[in-house]
C-alpha cells in the first residue's frame, strides 16, 4: 500500500513538472485531486485495508494531498511568471478589423435637431404633400393669382393649378382645415423653387411652424423663436426681429441672428452687416383664418418658417448649398 | 430700389449719420441692403493750388505745372487744359485715385515730362457737365484739403430691398415720409411746388386739342393728361442727370428724364406722347379686342390678347397701358408737342400684360403693386412745370382728369384691446394715435378703446385693423415688444409614427454602414427608358414639370432607382468605387390631369464595389446578391418584422434587374418591395461600369407590418441538442422550399427549436446537376434535459421526409 502512495506521488509530481500551461495543470489537478481523482479514490479505499494499516495510510494520503496541492500552486505561479516573461506580445499598432458605421445626411440631422427642440416645446409634427394645388400653396395663404408676392418665389408648375410646393406653408391651411384650435405643429419637408446657383438649389428643405389659440401674441412668437434660436445655436446668440412682408402673416417679421461666424463684427458670410437672416415669421393673417373657417375675433396665432440648408450651412461651415445633393460619400461621412 | 440721401433731403430734414438712417429704415421694414458713399471715388482727389505754368517742351497744347497739394514739395503735373493759370485752385487727382469710367491715376511721363497726378475738369469728376477745362474752384482754399470736404460733397445711396406690400415707398417722397416718422420732430414731408410757372401758360385750353375717352373704366379708373407746346428736346441739365444717375437710371433727353424724375420722386409712372403723332388728338383707353400686334418703343413686336388694356389714339393703339409706350408715338428729337399721361391702371391687368409680353418696366412694377389713386394730378402738374422750365415749352391751359370710377377710402375701426392682444403690448389710445399719425394716417380717438383711422390714399396695403397693428408694431419697434411665452396645457403628445419609423430605419441602416443620401425629386426625362421600363409600366406615368431647370430635372421621380444610380456614378467618378447608400423619400405617379399625383414614400438603397478591401486580414472581395439580402434580413429582424420571404422574380415586371437575380420581398401576402442586381444594360444606360445591388421598399408597407407590441419570451432552462442532416438534391431545388418544408414539419414537433442551413455545395465530387445541403437542427424541451432517445424518432422522420419530398439521397460516407 505504501508503494502505491509512493507510485502516485512520483507520477503526479512528474506530471505537474511537465505541465506547460494552466489548462494542463487543471487537468492534472482533476486527475489526482478531483472528485473522481486517483488520490480521492485511494482515500475512499482505506476502509478496505486491514485495520492497523489504516491510520498510516490515511495520514500519508492526506500528506500527499497537501504536497500535491502545494506543487500545483507552485507550478501555476511558474507558468504565470513565464507568460509575463514572454515580451514579444502582439503589434497593437496593426490596424484593427475596422467596423464602419454609416452616416446620416446632414439635412436629416439638422431637421431632427430642429424638430426635437419644438417637440420638447409640445409641438406636433404634421406633414403635407410635396406636390400641391395652387389653392393650398398660394390662395389659401392670401396670395391670389397675379399678386406681386408670387414673384417672391419662382414656382415649378406641373399643370395650371398644380405646383411643386414653394414652401412648407401649405401645411398651415391643411392642418387648420382638419383641426380646431388650439393648434401647435411644425411641418418639416422638401420645397421647390426654380432657381439654381451656389446659394440656391431647385429643391431644399424647410420647417414650418404654427401655433393658434386664444390670446397668442407677437410677444409669444418672440418668446418661442428666441427659445428655439438659443437652443439651436447657444444662449449667447443675439436676435433681432425686423419688419418684413409675407402675405399670410400680419405683422410679419424676419428673424436675424448675430452672425455666428464673426459674432457681429461683419464678415463675408453676413455681407458685413453682422446679422444673418434665419427665419421668417409673423402673426397669422386673418384672411388665412377666414379661409379655414377660424373665428378671427376669438383666435390669434403665429407662424414661422426656416430653411434647413441655411441652418446646416451655418452650423457646419458649408459655403455651397449644392454639396447637400451631390451625395459624395466623402462629404456625407463627415457628419 | 436705390434712393439718394441728398435727394431725400429735399423733402425732409435729417441730420442723422447714414449708418443710423440705414439701421432705422431697416428696422421700420425698409431693409437697406447696401449703403454706398456716392463720392467715394474722390478719395484721392484734393484741392491743388497752381504755382507755376510752363509750356511743355514737346507738345504745343500741353503745359507743365507746379502745384501745391499740401505736401512738403510741389508736384509736377502735365495739363492740357486751356484755362490753367497761376494761382488758381483746382481739383487734383493724386496717384491711386480711380475716377469715374475706371480711370486710374498713376504717376508717369507725358511726352517726356514727369506728371505726378491729374488736374481735373468738373466733368471728369462727374460734378458738372463742363469739360471745357479744369475746374476752377474760385475762392481761397487750403491746398491739400480733400475735395469732397472742401466742396461739402456728400451723398449716400441706399439700396432698399422693398417688400411688395409697400409700393408707396417706391419713390423718394415715400421713403422720406418713412424717415419723417423716426426724426425727433416727427415732421411731415415737404412736397414740391405744383403751380404752373407764370407766363408759360397759353390761352388755348387743352380741351380744344386733346380728348380722353375711357372705354374700360374697370381697368383704368383714372386718366389725367397735360399738354405742352414748343417743346425743345435736348439733354437734361446736369442736376437732373445727376439725380437719375445716382439711383441707376440712364438720362435720355429732357422730356423722358422728367417723366422718370417725377416717377422716382412721387411714385407715379408717367408717359410722354409725341402729340403730333397722336391721331385726331384723341386718347382712347380700351381693351385690345381685335388688335393683333403692337410694337413697343424698344422696337419689339408683341402679340396682343383681347383683354389687354391699350392706350389708343383716334386710329390705333399707341401704348401698352402701364407697361410701355409704342414706337409709333414716342418722343423723338423733332418732337414739339408733348402729351403727358398720368393714370391709374388696374394692378392685375398690368401684371397680366407684363407677364404675357415679358416686359418689366419701372412703370409696370409700380402699377402692379398699386399706386396712389389720388396722385395722378399732382404728378402731372409737377411734370408739366418741369417741362415748361427745362424744355423751354409752353403749357396748354388746364389739364384733363378723366375719373369715371372714384376711389372711396374707408375708415378702419381699431380696438386698442385687440391690437394690444395681438402684439403683446400695452399701448394706450394716444400712443397708438401718435404712431399712426407719424406716417400720415388720420386718427380720431373715440375713447380709450376705439379709434377711427383714415387711411391715406397711397397706403394701398392697409385695409383692416391687423394691417394697422403691423404699422404700430414696426414703428413702435419689434424689439421693444416684450418677449413672452404662451400659456398652454401640458398635454402629452404622441410622436407621429412615421417620424418614429423613419428615425428607426435610419438608425438601422447607418448601423449597417450605409450612408444616407438625399437626391432631387426630379429626374431626367429619359429615366424610364434608361430603366428599360415596358411601355405600360406604371412608373411611366410621370408628372412632367412645365418649366424645368433642365432636361436632367424635367420629371418627378416615379422610382428611387435613377437617383441612386446617379449618386453611384458621381461617387465612382470621384474614385470612390465602394458605395453603400440609402434614401428615404417620395415617388410620384401621375393620376388625372389637374389632380394631385399619388405620393408614395419609399426606402431604397444601393450597394456597389467591395464587401471587403485588400487588408492584412482580408482579401478584396466584391459585393454580391447575398450581401444585400443578408443586410435586408438583418434590417427586417431589427424592425421585428418576422417571416419576411424572398420570391424570385420570374416575369419581366422589373426589367431593370438582371434576369434571375432579383426577388420580391414579402411578408405573408403583403408585398414590401423588391431587391436585386441591376441589369447590365441598365447600368450601361446610366454610364456605370460596375455591378450594383439595389433594394426598393414601400415605407407604408413596412409601417403596416410593424409589430404592435413586444412580449418578452422566457429563456430556456434546459440545454439543447443539435443534430445535422446533409442531403443531396437536384441543383434546381431552392433552399427556401426545403426550409419551408422543414419549418412546416417543425410546427408538428415542438421539440424542434431551430433549423438552419450551414453549408451548401455544388461541384466535384458531386455529380453534375446535384448539390449538397447541410442543415443543423436544434432540439430542446421546456421540461427536461433531452436525451438521444427523445429525439431519435423525430430526426429520422425529418430525414425521411426530406428524402421523399425532394427526391434526395444521403451522401456516401
Amino acid at each position: 500500500m505504501q508503494n502505491t502512495i509512493v507510485g502516485i506521488e512520483r507520477e503526479a509530481l512528474e506530471n505537474i513538472e511537465q505541465a506547460c500551461d494552466s489548462v494542463a495543470l487543471e487537468q492534472i489537478s482533476i486527475k489526482y485531486l478531483g472528485r473522481k481523482g486517483v488520490l480521492t479514490g485511494f482515500l475512499r479505499n482505506i476502509a478496505t485495508l486491514p485495520e492497523d494499516e489504516r491510520p498510516d495510510a490515511g495520514k500519508n494520503a492526506n500528506l500527499l494531498k497537501l504536497k500535491l496541492e502545494k506543487a500545483i500552486q507552485e507550478r501555476q505561479l511558474k507558468i504565470e511568471a513565464e507568460i509575463d516573461r514572454d515580451f514579444r506580445g502582439i503589434d497593437v499598432t496593426l490596424p484593427g478589423r475596422f467596423a464602419r458605421r454609416g452616416s446620416l445626411h446632414p439635412i436629416t440631422q439638422v431637421a431632427g435637431e430642429i424638430s426635437d427642440i419644438f417637440l420638447r416645446l409640445g409641438f406636433d409634427i404634421a406633414e403635407s404633400p410635396e406636390v400641391e394645388t395652387d389653392y393650398y400653396n398660394f390662395e389659401a395663404l392670401n396670395i391670389p393669382k397675379y399678386h406681386p408676392a408670387r414673384d417672391m418665389q419662382d414656382t415649378f408648375y406641373v399643370s395650371d393649378n398644380i405646383v411643386l410646393r414653394t414652401h412648407t406653408s401649405p401645411s398651415q391651411p391643411r392642418v387648420m382645415e382638419k383641426a380646431k384650435p388650439p393648434v401647435r405643429i411644425i411641418s418639416p419637408g422638401k420645397v421647390f423653387r426654380c432657381d439654381s446657383d451656389i446659394t440656391h438649389t431647385p429643391m431644399f428643405h424647410q420647417v414650418e411652424g404654427l401655433m393658434v389659440d386664444k390670446n397668442i401674441s407677437f410677444g409669444d412668437l418672440k418668446g418661442i423663436l428666441t427659445t428655439f434660436v438659443h437652443q439651436f445655436f447657444d444662449t449667447q446668440t443675439a436676435l433681432r426681429f425686423r419688419p418684413s412682408f409675407f402675405p399670410f402673416t400680419e405683422p410679419s417679421a424676419e428673424v436675424d441672428i448675430c452672425c455666428v461666424m464673426c459674432r457681429g463684427t461683419g464678415c463675408r458670410v453676413c455681407s458685413k452687416t453682422g446679422w444673418l437672416e434665419v427665419l421668417g415669421s409673423g402673426m397669422v393673417h386673418p384672411a388665412v383664418f377666414e379661409n379655414v373657417g377660424y373665428d378671427t375675433n376669438q383666435y390669434t396665432g403665429f407662424a414661422f418658417g426656416m430653411g434647413i440648408e441655411r441652418l446646416a450651412m451655418l452650423k457646419y461651415g458649408i459655403d455651397d448649398i449644392r454639396k447637400f445633393f451631390e451625395n459624395d460619400i466623402r462629404f456625407l461621412r463627415q457628419f | 430700389m436705390k434712393v439718394s440721401l441728398s435727394w431725400l433731403k429735399s423733402y425732409i430734414s435729417v441730420d442723422l449719420e447714414p449708418s443710423i438712417i440705414s439701421e432705422k429704415l431697416t428696422m421700420a421694414g425698409l431693409e437697406v441692403e447696401v449703403a454706398e458713399e456716392k463720392y467715394d471715388y474722390l478719395t484721392h482727389v484734393v484741392v491743388a493750388k497752381v504755382l507755376d505754368v510752363n509750356r511743355h517742351p514737346n507738345a504745343e497744347k500741353l503745359s507743365v505745372c507746379k502745384v501745391d497739394v499740401g505736401r512738403d514739395q510741389a508736384l509736377q503735373i502735365v495739363c492740357g487744359a486751356p484755362n490753367v493759370r497761376n494761382g488758381m485752385f483746382s481739383p487734383c487727382a493724386l496717384e491711386g485715385a480711380v475716377l469715374p469710367g475706371d480711370l486710374k491715376i498713376k504717376a508717369g511721363k507725358l511726352r517726356g515730362e514727369i506728371s505726378q497726378g491729374m488736374l481735373c475738369s468738373a466733368s471728369e469728376l462727374r460734378l458738372d457737365s463742363d469739360a471745357s477745362g479744369i475746374m476752377d474752384l474760385e475762392g481761397e482754399y487750403e491746398a491739400g484739403t480733400p475735395l469732397a470736404q472742401a466742396l461739402k460733397l456728400a451723398d449716400t445711396i441706399f439700396e432698399i430691398n422693398l417688400t411688395p406690400n409697400r409700393p408707396d415707398c417706391l419713390s423718394m417722397i415715400g421713403v422720406a415720409r418713412e424717415m419723417g416718422a423716426f426724426t425727433d420732430s416727427g415732421q411731415k414731408v415737404k412736397l414740391p411746388l405744383l403751380s404752373f410757372p407764370e407766363g408759360k401758360i397759353e390761352k388755348e385750353s387743352i380741351h380744344t386739342h386733346a380728348q380722353v375717352e375711357i372705354l374700360a373704366p374697370d381697368l383704368c379708373p383714372r386718366y389725367s393728361a397735360g399738354l405742352l407746346f414748343d417743346v425743345k428736346i435736348k439733354p437734361s441739365p446736369f442736376w437732373l442727370k445727376e439725380r437719375l444717375e445716382a439711383i441707376g437710371l440712364t438720362p435720355i433727353n429732357n422730356v423722358v428724364d422728367i417723366t422718370n424724375f417725377v416717377m422716382m420722386e412721387m411714385g407715379q409712372p408717367l408717359h410722354a406722347f409725341d402729340f403730333d403723332r397722336v391721331a385726331k388728338g384723341k386718347i382712347i383707353v380700351r381693351r385690345a379686342g381685335s388688335d393683333a400686334e403692337f410694337t413697343t418703343l424698344d422696337s419689339k413686336t408683341h402679340t396682343l390678347q383681347p383683354d389687354m388694356l391699350m392706350i389708343c389714339d383716334g386710329e390705333r393703339p399707341v401704348a401698352l397701358a402701364g407697361v410701355m409706350g409704342g414706337e409709333n408715338s414716342e418722343i423723338t428729337d423733332t418732337t414739339t408737342r408733348v402729351l403727358i399721361e398720368s393714370a391709374y391702371f388696374n394692378p392685375v391687368s398690368v401684371r397680366k400684360t407684363a407677364k404675357i409680353t415679358g416686359i418689366a418696366t419701372d412703370a409696370s412694377h409700380r402699377f402692379e403693386r398699386g399706386i396712389d389713386p389720388d396722385g395722378t394730378v399732382n404728378a402731372l402738374k409737377r411734370a408739366v412745370s418741369l417741362m415748361a422750365e427745362l424744355c423751354d415749352a409752353t403749357i396748354a391751359q388746364g389739364y384733363i382728369d378723366a375719373y369715371p370710377e372714384k376711389f372711396v377710402s374707408t375708415d378702419i375701426e381699431l380696438s386698442t384691446t385687440a391690437l394690444n392682444t395681438r402684439l403683446g403690448t400695452d399701448l394706450d389710445a394716444d400712443a397708438i394715435k401718435r404712431i399712426l399719425e407719424s406716417v400720415e394716417f388720420q386718427v380720431e380717438k373715440k375713447n380709450e378703446e376705439r379709434l377711427i383711422v383714415g387711411v391715406p390714399s397711397f397706403r394701398v396695403d392697409v385695409t383692416r385693423p391687423e394691417d394697422l397693428s403691423e404699422e404700430v408694431a414696426r414703428l413702435w419697434g419689434y424689439n421693444n415688444i416684450q418677449t413672452s411665452y404662451p400659456l398652454v396645457p401640458a398635454e402629452g403628445r404622441p410622436l407621429s409614427p412615421k417620424v418614429g419609423l423613419r428615425k428607426k430605419i435610419r438608425q438601422i441602416l447607418t448601423g449597417f454602414s450605409l450612408s444616407e443620401a438625399i437626391n432631387y425629386n426630379f429626374i431626367h426625362e429619359n429615366s424610364c427608358d434608361r430603366l428599360n421600363l415596358a411601355e405600360k409600366d406604371k412608373k411611366r406615368n410621370v408628372e412632367t414639370i412645365l418649366n424645368p431647370i433642365s432636361d436632367q430635372m424635367s420629371v418627378l421621380r416615379s422610382s428611387m432607382i435613377p437617383g441612386l444610380l446617379e449618386t453611384m456614378k458621381k461617387n465612382n467618378s470621384q474614385q470612390t468605387p465602394s458605395v453603400r447608400i440609402f434614401e428615404i423619400g417620395k415617388i410620384f405617379h401621375a393620376t388625372q390631369k389637374g389632380v394631385l399625383p399619388e405620393e408614395n414614400e419609399m426606402v431604397a438603397g444601393l450597394l456597389t464595389g467591395n464587401r471587403s478591401e485588400q487588408t492584412w486580414y482580408s482579401k478584396k472581395a466584391e459585393i454580391d446578391f447575398f450581401d444585400l439580402k443578408g443586410l435586408i434580413e438583418g434590417f427586417f429582424e431589427a424592425l421585428m418584422i418576422r417571416d419576411v420571404k424572398f420570391e424570385r422574380i420570374e416575369d419581366q415586371s422589373f426589367p431593370y434587374y438582371q434576369k434571375g437575380y432579383a426577388a420580391f420581398v414579402k411578408s405573408g401576402d403583403v408585398l414590401i418591395g423588391t431587391l436585386g442586381k441591376m441589369d447590365a444594360r441598365v447600368l450601361k444606360n446610366f454610364g456605370l461600369k460596375q455591378d450594383a445591388f439595389v433594394f426598393d421598399f414601400s415605407f407604408t408597407a413596412i409601417q403596416d407590418l410593424l409589430p404592435g407590441s413586444i412580449t418578452a419570451r422566457l429563456l430556456p432552462k434546459f440545454p439543447s441538442i443539435s443534430r445535422d442532416i446533409t442531403i443531396i438534391v437536384n441543383s434546381a431545388v431552392a433552399v427556401g422550399s426545403v426550409l419551408k418544408q422543414m419549418s412546416a414539419f417543425s410546427v408538428r414537433e415542438p421539440l424542434i427549436e431551430h433549423i438552419s442551413l450551414f453549408d451548401a455545395f455544388e461541384g466535384p465530387p458531386l455529380s453534375e446537376g446535384k448539390k449538397s445541403l447541410s442543415f443543423r437542427i436544434i432540439y430542446r424541451s421546456g421540461e427536461k434535459t433531452l436525451k438521444e432517445k427523445n429525439i431519435q424518432k423525430i430526426h429520422e422522420a425529418l430525414s425521411k421526409m426530406l428524402l421523399n419530398e425532394f427526391d434526395a439521397y444521403l451522401p456516401e460516407l
